[in-house]
């Protein structure tokens, strides 16, 4: 029950579930060799290059590695500001 | 005859590499095939105890190697199945002893005489790894469903796959049925998606396996216990027959959706 209640709130409340959030995370940076810390930097100064040439929202800005089987894609999303709504 | 080389490893230590290298030779050999165990852990010789053959060794590994005796004078016949033999490791020397190099010229020469050549590999990434991995044609993952040996796990798989080795297969060890069912423990297939590589198979937690380990005598004789019959399982996995899954009290369909995602249907 326990673990129903904590799949539809999107989260893990067993430790089973716990350790597998973790390993999730961990394993992603392991096999990347990038570690959150620098994960961070790079959104830092992604934002920074592409705001040189358009303007982004930069707190809507996500960057993360997903994982698909053993293969890791790195996925950026970075809305764009309406010109319209700049005015 | 060319045998193929199976080298067991993991990473962490404590997840039942030596148990389960010496239940997959008796398994092999119970089945009929002529098999080799090779203990590379040098320095910590163990697959002997496990095997119930440590008061018959004479010659080892390094002695083989340095050309200290014969490759035959090294190999200790099995108490049981004459078709099974161990090289066991030298105790008094440590893993320099030998180079990845010389593993493969002493598989190469085994590799004529019987069917499967088993390594037993010590734990870590060093150079004692590198020398278990250099000969081998398949190379099975033990982990256990700990947060630990999970990532070891990974670790080494990266390895392997950096290495260009065609086929690694994962066996999940000491798996809890009732801890799962809690949700206490990560289930087989939290650790076969985390790790994403193809599951040869699971073996449950099982008191058998301490008391078979203190008789020297491999568990998988004892076809009474659940954990033997996972490990016999396998070795017939290994010869290519298709083995479905053991229920493990489970009453939920876990395993059977196991063999479905192993055999690609999910």
């Amino acid at each position: 029950m326990a673990s129903l209640i904590g799949r539809l709130l999107g989260k893990s409340s067993t430790s089973a579930g716990q350790a597998k959030e973790r390993l999730h995370l961990v394993l992603v940076h392991d096999r990347t060799d990038l570690s959150p810390e620098n994960l961070k930097s790079l959104k830092d100064r992604l934002i920074q290059v592409i705001s040189e040439y358009v303007e982004i929202n930069d707190a809507e800005t996500e960057i993360q590695i997903q994982g698909q089987g053993r293969e890791q894609t790195l996925i950026a999303n970075i809305p764009l500001k309406s010109p319209r709504r700049q005015r | 005859m060319s045998g193929q080389v199976l080298t067991i490893t993991s990473g962490k230590g404590g997840v039942g590499k030596t148990t389960t290298t010496a239940n997959l030779a008796t398994a092999l050999a119970s089945l009929g095939q002529k098999v080799v165990c090779l203990d590379s852990d040098i320095g910590l010789r163990n697959l002997d105890v496990v095997m119930g053959l440590e008061n018959r060794i004479v010659y080892d590994l390094v002695d083989a190697i340095e050309g200290h005796c014969r490759l035959t004078q090294a190999m200790i016949r099995d108490r049981r199945f004459s078709n099974l033999h161990l090289i066991p490791a030298a105790q008094t020397r440590d893993k320099t002893a030998i180079a990845p190099s010389d593993m493969v010229r002493l598989c190469d020469e085994l590799r004529s005489e019987v069917d499967w050549i088993i390594i037993d590999s010590p734990a870590g990434i060093e150079r004692g790894f590198r020398n278990a991995l250099a000969p081998s044609d398949q190379v099975l993952v033990v982990t256990n469903p700990e947060i630990s040996a999970v990532r070891d796990a990974d670790r080494i798989i990266g390895i392997v796959e950096a290495e260009e080795k065609e086929s690694v297969k994962l066996i999940i060890n000491r798996i809890n049925p009732g801890m799962v069912k809690r949700g206490d423990m990560l289930s087989a297939e939290d650790v076969v998606e985390l790790l994403a590589i193809p599951l040869i198979g699971i073996i449950p937690e099982d008191e058998a396996v301490l008391v078979s380990t203190n008789n020297g005598s491999p568990v998988v004789l004892n076809q009474k216990s659940q954990a033997g019959l996972a490990f016999l399982n396998i070795g017939k996995r290994l010869l290519g027959e298709d083995v479905p899954w053991l229920s493990l009290n489970q009453k939920s369909g876990l395993f059977l959706r196991l063999g479905k995602m192993l055999t690609g249907d999910i």
